[in-house]
């Protein structure tokens, strides 16, 4: 018992963590598409961006200026990109807006080529989060176990704005009906650009606690994990917020038992698979609400 | 006094004329009827009205203020609301906080508060059902609420988008009561109706629709005992009942 428990514990924290890292992209594309009804393709590369801004400004700035600069510089990225690639769109065919969304994540990809030469640039160790622990017999770093609590605070906050304020009853209309929306004086493109918003915070923070565990960035980094979260978000229900994060640990602790029993070559290929499954017979996910078509 | 005067109103979809050029207006404190056949463009109105479609030509002047190029958002602030076809209560939100994103622009909470009293007082079923998602409502209550939602906003010129379709008899007997109570509370009122006999009763003043045009107009009861309109749009049952 005491050895499965030793040779087990490790990845079961990296699942956790990693879980939380995904959940808090996730959280971003759920919330597009519950209002916009689009797959955001671009919160990817928003989230590398975010890598970038900080090794960028870490290396000339302190730690308690380029850590808030980072999540003001993706907010501020989120924001420019719904202004500029989907607004225009409103009232264009979802197609097109999808399209948009694919033009958008490929000319991020290739800024960031452009930019860094495509050189693998060395992630800033952020102190503290940084350090080891040793928790039982596994040894980890400080930001495993930081990860699924900050995830949780973060969510339940975003659960109280959203069933709690007047700008969160204000989502849930948009999210329903925007004419009707609008006919109760609600500007529905002010409410579209807080999602944004919140969505690329969290993105800032989820790629903070990601890139913590790997040592360097590439414009592609963020691709991967950008890729798991959308499927963790349309396991759990896309439009769902709960389901996202449930989904996304569920992922993350998966994957990592799939390491654990030796299997790593296949731990991708499982989530791609679990996304086909989901897709063929629970398209709706965990907990995604059957749509009807708008008369 | 004329509270809304539309000017030669004309909007096209796809280039196809749904209004060519409408004229009428609506006096403070009266209620006033849209009628018309389906596609006559009195859904249309309202939304050009409201913003909700484009204008291309003419002018909307509400409280002596030309307001034809505002936005919706704009148009609810100078006090135009209007009460969807269909009701499009937002089902994901309980009835409470339906009745609180009808006064979206509204930043008084004490006000608020007050209103929401005020429609507690009118629609008592809805305060009972107040914890409850729209979404569970029965069709007249979800009226109800899409009524008190829109009262939510202090109107000065209510718009009713088909108020009675697809309710009960005894609903729209009882949403007809609410539009005259509502005008007598000093409210003026913009309605559409299919339900001819009732709209005409009901109203000061009504304006017939055939394809986009005005083609009569005159008060409601001169208009219930046309015979044009009575064949046209009160059909037969309701000589049967004289």
């Amino acid at each position: 018992m005491y050895d499965f428990i030793n040779a087990n514990l490790p990845y079961l924290l990296a699942g956790i963590s990693v879980g939380g890292q995904y959940a808090l992209i996730a959280i971003g594309y759920t919330m597009v598409y519950g209002i916009l009804r689009l797959i955001n393709f671009a919160h990817g590369d928003v989230f590398t961006a975010a890598a970038y801004a900080m090794v960028y400004m870490n290396a000339t700035l302190p730690l308690y200026i380029s850590l808030p600069l980072t999540i003001i510089f993706t907010v501020v990225l989120g924001y420019t990109v719904e202004r500029v690639a989907y607004k225009p769109l409103r009232s264009a065919p979802r197609m097109s807006i999808m399209i948009s969304a694919i033009g958008v994540s490929y000319l991020l990809q290739n800024l960031m080529w452009y930019i860094t030469g495509g050189l693998a640039q060395q992630y800033p160790t952020i102190p503290w989060i940084s350090n080891t622990v040793t928790i039982l017999t596994a040894t980890t770093k400080m930001v495993t176990l930081i990860t699924p609590v900050l995830t949780l605070v973060l969510v339940l906050l975003l659960v109280q704005l959203i069933n709690h304020t007047k700008i969160g009853m204000a989502m849930r209309a948009v999210s329903k009906d925007f004419e009707t929306s609008r006919l109760m004086g609600i500007k529905i493109d002010n409410v579209i650009s807080v999602t944004f918003v919140i969505g690329s915070f969290l993105a800032a923070i989820g790629s903070m606690l990601y890139f913590t565990n790997y040592t360097a960035v590439t414009p592609t980094s963020g691709a991967m994990p950008g890729l798991k979260a959308f499927v963790a978000a349309v396991f759990g229900g896309i439009g769902s917020i709960p389901g996202a994060v449930i989904g996304a640990f569920i992922i993350g602790i998966a994957e990592n038992i799939i390491k654990a029993v030796g299997l790593t070559t296949f731990s991708d290929a499982f989530t791609f698979a679990l996304l086909i499954f989901v897709l063929i017979f629970k398209p709706t996910g965990l907990f995604g609400e059957v749509t009807h078509e708008k008369v | 006094m004329s509270l809304l005067t539309v000017t030669d109103l004309k909007v096209s979809y796809d280039g196809i004329e749904a209004l060519k050029g409408i004229n009428f207006q609506v006096d403070k404190g009266q209620i006033v009827t849209l009628i018309g056949a389906n596609g006559a463009g009195k859904s249309t109105i309202l939304r050009a009205i409201s913003s909700l479609v484009p204008i291309k030509g003419g002018s909307i002047n509400f409280d002596g203020r030309d307001i034809t190029s505002l936005d919706t958002v704009s148009v609810v602030r100078e006090g135009i609301v209007m009460v969807p076809e269909g009701r499009r209560v937002f089902p994901n939100l309980t009835v409470l906080e339906n009745l609180k994103i009808g006064a979206y622009l509204h930043t008084n909470q004490k006000e608020i508060e007050t209103n929401i009293e005020h429609v507690y007082q009118r629609f008592p079923k809805l305060k009972e059902r107040h914890w409850q998602l729209a979404g569970t409502l029965s069709g007249g209550e979800q009226q109800m609420l899409a009524v008190g939602r829109a009262l939510m906003a202090r109107p000065k010129l209510l718009m009713m988008d088909e108020p009675s379709l697809g309710l009960a008899p005894l609903v729209v007997k009882e949403i007809f009561d609410i539009i005259r109570r509502l005008q007598q509370e000093g409210i003026t009122i913009l309605l559409i109706e299919q339900n001819a006999n009732a709209a005409l009763r009901t109203s000061n003043y009504a304006y017939v629709l055939e394809t986009g045009r005005i083609v009569m107009e005159g008060p409601g009861i001169e208009l219930l005992h046309d015979p044009k309109i009575t064949a046209a749009y009160l059909g037969q049952s309701r000589q049967k009942v004289q």
